[in-house]
């Protein structure tokens, strides 16, 4: 990112003295780029400076002094890149030879190529007497921005994260269930309360009514009814309560992970793909289901128990301290001693469980590799090397598991001896003070119920800590999703496309993959109606370009026009709506043929569905299948051969009626005989619209307007097929190169 | 018999006829007077819209007619094309599943169906199909389809059977 959110005028600080006394009186600066490796490649600092007369170049020197070069500004001298991987050069040729080189970083790319543009449009401006209009605005916010970068600084500042514990953020996301968890809370606190009452009532039935009767033959059996019914009507008012609250939080739990399932789904169909590019499926799998099933257990278990233990807690120990405070201080000695525990192996919980679900989701990556790719796996007898690759990730559930377990199991004991010391402390101390006649049988009857509630709650609520533990690492991976950022965003200001013509312009488009550039500025501009045969080796950034005009990706520099309007103005659904896209793999979900031709237009007509797959030739190999249109396909259903599958797409891509065609390699994976096929079927769905066809073989290309030959991010050639034949060029070679392998063949064959 | 088709472009087909040669096979005239022999009715949505779209294909599945909707045909005609649709139709309905034999695949299933009781072999629980609410198709091992029309019309035990596989 380094130089995108500079504006080329102002020079850092640092540099500023310094060039204040290099210039001459009236130069002026142009335009500035900080190399930031020396000729060995080490990190150091230095300046590039362009003025109206020299380029100027200081290089930072031991001891912090600069050693300062120039050389003049004649009409032989430019600037070139040369890219070469993460570290790349800065060239100052001239007729003679190379005057200069400067080594930057690729993080520095954009600010380079822009100090190379600043001089060639200097020049130009001062040849043709008046510049550029210098007036670039964003296409996303309509800020102004500079003109040869084209990145806005308004819209690359993204929002701030929040660096609130992911937990918290859940509490957050679960605000617009409030009041239902309100109600939940409340029938917590009385459900909790009611629970408390049967041990209370042990005091006046063994004070009262046992022992007086014990000690003196007295008789209190309307008082003991009186408690019994007591006793017996808060079990039943416990119960109901119970009841309303744990089905109250389970629905709540439920409602809250559906959510979050729900957004983090929305959110991901929303990312570029980009992102998915670095992901692998079975993670992103695992987190959508796995881990929203692992926080609605945690809210729906672990945290209603939790929260009802501290209830209980709290409100015994109020009930304890306000008899016999201090009874209540002997039943509450092993609680801060579990604590300290628990605070103690926290941290190593926490990172036990962050490990175990990385464990999990790279064994769901291993399952989701090979299953759709089982093909290849028997195809080159991998079996058993794909065996092993899922026992080794399995292995690593197992110990990752199996670490916590360590933690776990040494635990659990040692708060149950602790607990059952704490028992032991209140029966010391409340038989001590019998004897002394402070307190009374019924009163320790009633402490010693509290404390073994108290106790049995104290085990699980332990098991709290792990539980946030686990359901915070979980909360962690699922927020991850929901906060990245589209690299594709919605514009702020967006303009609607509507139906567009199809004009398509690229000026100046340039597309790194992280630090490789594989798109060098290119510039092409395409009518409504034509057709482009995109031709050129693999890799020369054929389908990058494509994917740029579908924006999948947003270009590094430069700008696509479609019908005179950035289409990082646009915004992304609208403008794919006159995107139609025929892949080289088709792809087809599990549904019906029609649904699967009606999928960008799922309330098409059945004779729309009908009408489509005639001109794309499919309809009477559909009405071959058991079920004509209604046969399933997909991932479990019918299969279809390669050029089936290929005309239904086409099918797919007629029904929306584009504006804009994009044809991938839609024919390299068919035999010729299927290929005619499909290229009638191509025939209908070409005419009117602008396409962009890629292909290897040339021959699909006979009907192309232009053809446009892409070597190295190059655009090397355009013209069409005879013209370029002539030219005796890249495509003259491709060409020849395909016609000798053709011939070879027949040649073989006879 | 010549009916005449609806004339409204290309909703309508051209008036064709069908008749019965000699040896049982179904022969179109079409409406140049060509013969073809031995053709195949299809239809293009038999179970989201039977009635609709219809193909009159040749013997090498080449499409001669395309009936876009059988009520626009004369009466006649259609009960002709019905007839013939209803013989090369098999699809038992399934009124009630009496058993299943295990709950793991491969399973027998014993159902009655509007043609009768049969049994059947199911593959793969994937070869039940909800098709759309309360439709199931259930494909069995030798690619025979049955359809329910109706899953709340089933009898409480065939729909727990029915159950896990929806």
């Amino acid at each position: 990112m380094n130089g995108t959110n500079e504006k080329s005028d102002k020079l850092p600080a640092h540099w500023s003295d310094e060039t204040a006394v290099q210039l001459e009186t009236g130069e002026t600066l142009l335009a500035w780029f900080e190399p930031d490796l020396d000729d060995r490649l080490h990190y150091a600092r230095g300046v590039v400076l362009l003025t109206d007369r020299r380029v100027l170049s200081g290089r930072e020197v031991e001891g912090g002094a600069v050693h300062w070069q120039s050389w003049p500004l004649t009409e032989g001298t430019s600037l070139r890149t040369v890219e070469h991987g993460s570290a790349a050069t800065l060239e100052l040729v001239d007729s003679s030879g190379r005057l200069a080189c400067w080594y930057y970083t690729a993080g520095k790319a954009t600010a380079a190529h822009r100090l190379v543009q600043k001089l060639e449009s200097w020049r130009r401006s001062r040849q043709d007497g008046d510049g550029q209009s210098g007036t670039a605005v964003c296409p996303s916010c309509g800020a102004p921005i500079n003109a040869e970068d084209g990145r806005c600084e308004a819209c690359a500042a993204g929002p701030a994260k929040p660096s609130l514990s992911a937990l918290l953020r859940l509490a957050a996301f679960s605000r617009r269930r409030a009041r239902i968890i309100v109600l939940g809370f409340i029938l917590t606190v009385s459900a909790v309360s009611a629970s408390m009452v049967p041990p209370y009532l042990t005091k006046p039935i063994i004070d009262n009514v046992v022992r007086p009767w014990e000690e003196r033959k007295e008789n209190h059996s309307t008082l003991a009814v009186w408690l019994l019914i007591g006793l017996a009507a808060t079990a039943i008012v416990a119960w109901a309560l119970d009841w309303a609250k744990l089905y109250v939080l389970a629905w709540v739990s439920e409602r809250i992970s559906a959510d979050l399932r729900a957004k983090t789904y929305a959110h991901l169909q929303r990312l570029s793909l980009e992102f998915f590019g670095g992901k692998r499926t079975g993670d992103l799998i695992s987190r959508i289901s796995n881990d929203t099933e692992r926080l609605c257990n945690f809210l729906s278990i672990n945290l209603i128990d939790f929260s009802t233990d501290i209830l209980m807690i709290v409100m015994t120990s109020v009930i304890l301290m306000s008899i016999n405070p201090l009874l209540a201080l002997a039943v509450l000695c092993p609680f801060p001693i579990i604590l300290w525990m628990v605070a103690r192996v926290r941290g190593r919980l926490l990172r036990g469980y962050r490990q175990a679900g990385a464990a999990w989701g790279s064994m769901t990556s291993v399952l989701a590799d090979t299953i759709p790719g089982i093909r290849v796996v028997k195809a080159f007898a991998q079996e058993s090397r794909e065996i092993e690759r899922f026992d080794v990730s399995n292995e690593r559930v197992f110990h990752s598991a199996n670490r916590l377990n360590k933690v776990w199991s040494l635990f659990s004991p040692t708060v149950t001896m602790l607990t059952t010391y704490g028992s032991l402390i209140v029966w010391v101390f409340g038989i001590w003070q019998i004897f002394k006649g402070r307190t009374s049988l019924g009163e320790l009857t009633m402490f010693l119920a509290y404390s073994a509630r108290f106790y049995t709650r104290m085990e699980s609520m332990i098991r709290m800590a792990s539980a946030v533990q686990r359901a915070a690492a979980s909360a962690q991976r699922i927020f991850e999703i929901l906060d990245k950022q589209s690299n594709v965003p919605e514009p702020v200001r967006p303009v609607h496309p509507g139906r567009l013509e199809g004009r398509i312009e690229l000026r100046g488009v340039r597309f790194k993959y992280g630090s490789r550039e594989v798109l060098h500025g290119l510039d092409l501009t395409v009518a409504p109606g034509e057709m482009i045969g995109l031709v050129g080796p693999t890799g020369a950034g054929k389908t990058t370009l494509i994917n740029l005009i579908c924006r999948f990706y947003d270009v590094s520099a430069g700008a696509i026009l479609v019908d005179g309007t950035d289409v990082r103005s646009f915004p992304v659904e609208e403008y794919r709506r006159n995107i139609g896209i025929v892949l080289q793999e088709p792809f087809l979900f599990y549904g019906t043929i029609a649904e699967n031709i009606a999928y960008g237009r799922p309330n098409a007509s059945r004779e729309a569905i009908v009408a489509a797959a005639r001109a794309a030739r499919a309809h009477e190999f559909i009405l071959r299948l058991p079920c004509g249109y209604d046969s399933l396909v997909g991932e479990r259903g019918q299969s279809l051969s390669g050029g089936e599958r290929q005309r239904i797409s086409i099918a797919r891509a007629l029904l929306i009626d584009p504006r804009i065609l994009i044809l991938d390699e839609a024919t390299s994976s068919v035999d010729t005989e299927t290929e005619r096929e499909i290229q009638a079927a191509l025939q209908n769905l070409i005419r009117g619209r602008t396409t962009i066809a890629i292909a290897h073989r040339l021959s699909t290309l006979r009907r192309a307007d232009r053809l446009v030959v892409v070597e190295n991010g190059h655009i090397a050639e355009i013209g069409r097929h005879d013209q370029l034949l002539e030219a005796r060029g890249s495509y003259a070679r491709l060409h020849q190169a395909q016609m000798e392998l053709v011939h070879g063949r027949n040649g073989n064959g006879t | 018999m010549e009916p005449k088709g609806a004339a409204n472009g290309q909703a309508g087909p051209r008036p064709f006829g069908l008749h019965y040669d000699v040896w049982g096979r179904l022969v179109l005239t079409d409406a140049d007077g060509r013969q073809h022999i031995g053709v195949e009715l299809v239809r293009a949505f038999p179970l989201s819209d039977p009635q609709r779209g219809i193909s009159i294909c040749d013997c090498k599945g080449r499409e001669l007619v395309w009936i876009a909707d059988l009520n626009a045909l004369p009466v006649s005609l259609v009960r002709q094309i019905e007839e013939e649709l209803a013989k090369r139709e098999f699809v038992p309905i399934i009124r009630r599943i009496v058993k299943v034999s295990a709950p793991i695949e491969p399973s027998e299933w014993e159902v009655e169906t509007d043609r009768g009781c049969t049994t059947f072999v199911l593959n793969s629980e994937d070869d039940v199909h909800e098709l759309d609410e309360h439709r199931a198709l259930i494909t069995d091992a030798n690619s025979i389809r049955y359809l329910i029309p109706d899953l709340r019309q089933l009898d409480s035990h065939s729909r727990r059977l029915l159950e896990r596989y929806l």
